[in-house]
């Protein structure tokens, strides 16, 4: 009964809360919310509130071009395993406390949340045009650029609390320097989402649309959706890092939901006030000033844990 | 099925992404295209998104009074947008080559070489006008998906089939 309760658990947790039943309506939530804060930065009025839903459901009904091979194969693959690596992250996060079942730890949160990125660079080359691979090798660059931040970020997390595993991470109180790590990852956030001071991957005006340019009907509709689902996926896991640990459940999930409203909003509202920066400035960004932040972290919370 | 047609036809109203394409224009209807995106008009609360590659749009958005440079660009652009499409001629040039009429350089009007959905008439057109093309070309867009697809009617018949679009408010 036990490994029942635990299976089903489970299940829930992938499919409904924090997974796909939660995950895609707060996709397109987020990708409205991104729209609708840069519009009313901007003046505007902005998209209606089910435009997301509505681009999606478009999408959908439009044909593709014909491909073929096995580069066509792997063409209309990229986005399907963007999206399912994309919702495996978020339903991966600890939002309910002692939940139980699928427990992931950090490290597979983090190759969920690495996943979709790789995918884009696979599709930018496997299309075959220039603006394609120009995009796609920028997003390498750019991955390269960010992750070493990203990675030794979470790394300072995971040693200053002694675990990796993300459920523990939610329970145990905040020590300064988690927040160290917390404000590191924040920074990584707009290069992750392709937010605009990095939004380099898809400029729209150079390289029309970088790795996505040609992708056409369903297969958008799912990059669409990858991207709304890693939005959900990043600002879920500081909202996991900086939530409070609450035992009411219902108070933990408003908390954890309002959170990640907040992020998004502070990251929208960043994007619409900034221009985007070339190449070299921001993998200068990334390795001369974030460096030394995260270098900072690590190495205290490694002197910290030798000492205890 | 039908509940899902209704939902189709609606998102397609809703969300008409447009591709811009010069083909020989002053850059007048230009200016005027990315101004109906501005804040004065804000062409974002009808669903319109200015997107960066053909493959993406649901509308094909051409200024320019078409020259023999752009006229297999216009063939090659027209045949990369995903179906359903729709096409708005933007400003007087594409719809009669305006006051460049019988230049040499000219292969125009623009419903010679690709079928044209809505004429937005105008040297510029104002971007109300503009947007209201725009939105006639989505509603067209629409009925079309319901029916099969148009691509190998001739001209005549595709003016006759858009001008048979009941326009709703």
């Amino acid at each position: 009964m036990i490994w029942d309760s635990t299976l089903l658990n489970a299940l829930a947790r992938l499919l409904i809360f924090p997974g796909l039943l939660f995950a895609v309506p707060a996709a397109w939530y987020f990708l409205w919310v991104e729209r609708k804060a840069v519009a009313l930065m901007q003046g505007r009025v902005g998209p209606p509130f089910m435009q997301p839903f509505f681009d999606f459901i478009k999408l959908l009904g439009k044909t593709t071009p014909p491909r073929s091979g096995l580069g066509g194969l792997l063409m209309r693959a990229w986005p399907l395993i963007a999206v399912s690596a994309a919702a495996g992250a978020v339903g991966l996060l600890p939002v309910l406390p002692s939940s139980g079942g699928f427990e992931g730890d950090l490290i597979l949160l983090l190759a969920l949340l690495e996943l979709p990125s790789m995918c884009i660079i696979a599709a930018g080359f496997s299309s075959r045009s220039i603006f394609g691979e120009i995009g796609s090798a920028r997003e390498a660059v750019l991955s390269v650029a960010y992750n070493v931040v990203f990675l030794l970020a979470i790394v300072s997390v995971a040693a200053s609390q002694h675990t990796f595993r993300l459920e523990a991470l939610a329970q145990l109180p905040a020590s300064p320097l988690r927040w160290l790590g917390v404000l590191a990852i924040l920074v990584c956030l707009p290069a992750k989402l392709h937010l605009n001071p990095f939004s380099l991957p898809n400029a729209e005006q150079e390289i029309y649309s970088g790795p996505m340019v040609e992708y056409a009907g369903p297969e958008l509709a799912m990059w669409e959706l990858s991207h709304g689902l890693e939005w959900v996926a990043a600002t879920g896991l500081v909202a996991t890092l900086a939530a409070p640990h609450i035992t009411i459940w219902w108070l933990a999930a408003i908390v954890f939901v309002g959170l990640m409203f907040a992020i998004v909003i502070a990251l929208s509202t960043l994007a619409s006030a900034t221009a985007r920066l070339a190449i070299d400035t921001t993998v200068r960004f990334y390795w001369q000033c974030t460096l030394i932040f995260a270098v900072l972290a690590i190495s205290s919370a490694l002197f910290m844990r030798f000492r205890s | 099925m039908k509940l899902w047609n209704k939902l189709m036809c609606y998102s397609r109203r809703r969300s008409p992404w447009l591709f811009h394409m010069n083909s020989g224009s002053c850059n007048g209807c230009d200016i005027e295209l990315v101004a109906s995106l501005t804040p004065r008009y804000d062409a974002e609360q009808l669903g319109v998104r200015l997107e960066g590659s053909p493959r993406h749009a649901d509308i094909l958005c051409i200024t320019g009074p078409v020259t023999h440079n752009a006229v297999n660009a216009i063939k090659t652009v027209y045949d990369q947008v995903c179906g359903p499409k729709a096409v708005v001629a933007i400003g007087s040039c594409p719809a009669t080559t305006n006051v460049f009429i019988d230049s040499r350089t000219l292969d125009g009007p623009l419903n010679k070489h690709i079928p044209v959905d809505v004429f937005v008439p105008g040297c510029p057109p104002r971007p109300d006008a503009i947007i209201q093309g725009v939105a006639k070309a989505a509603e067209i867009l629409a009925a079309r998906g319901m029916n099969p697809p148009v691509t190998q009617l001739s001209i005549a018949n595709v003016s006759e089939a858009a001008a048979k679009v009941e326009v709703q408010p």
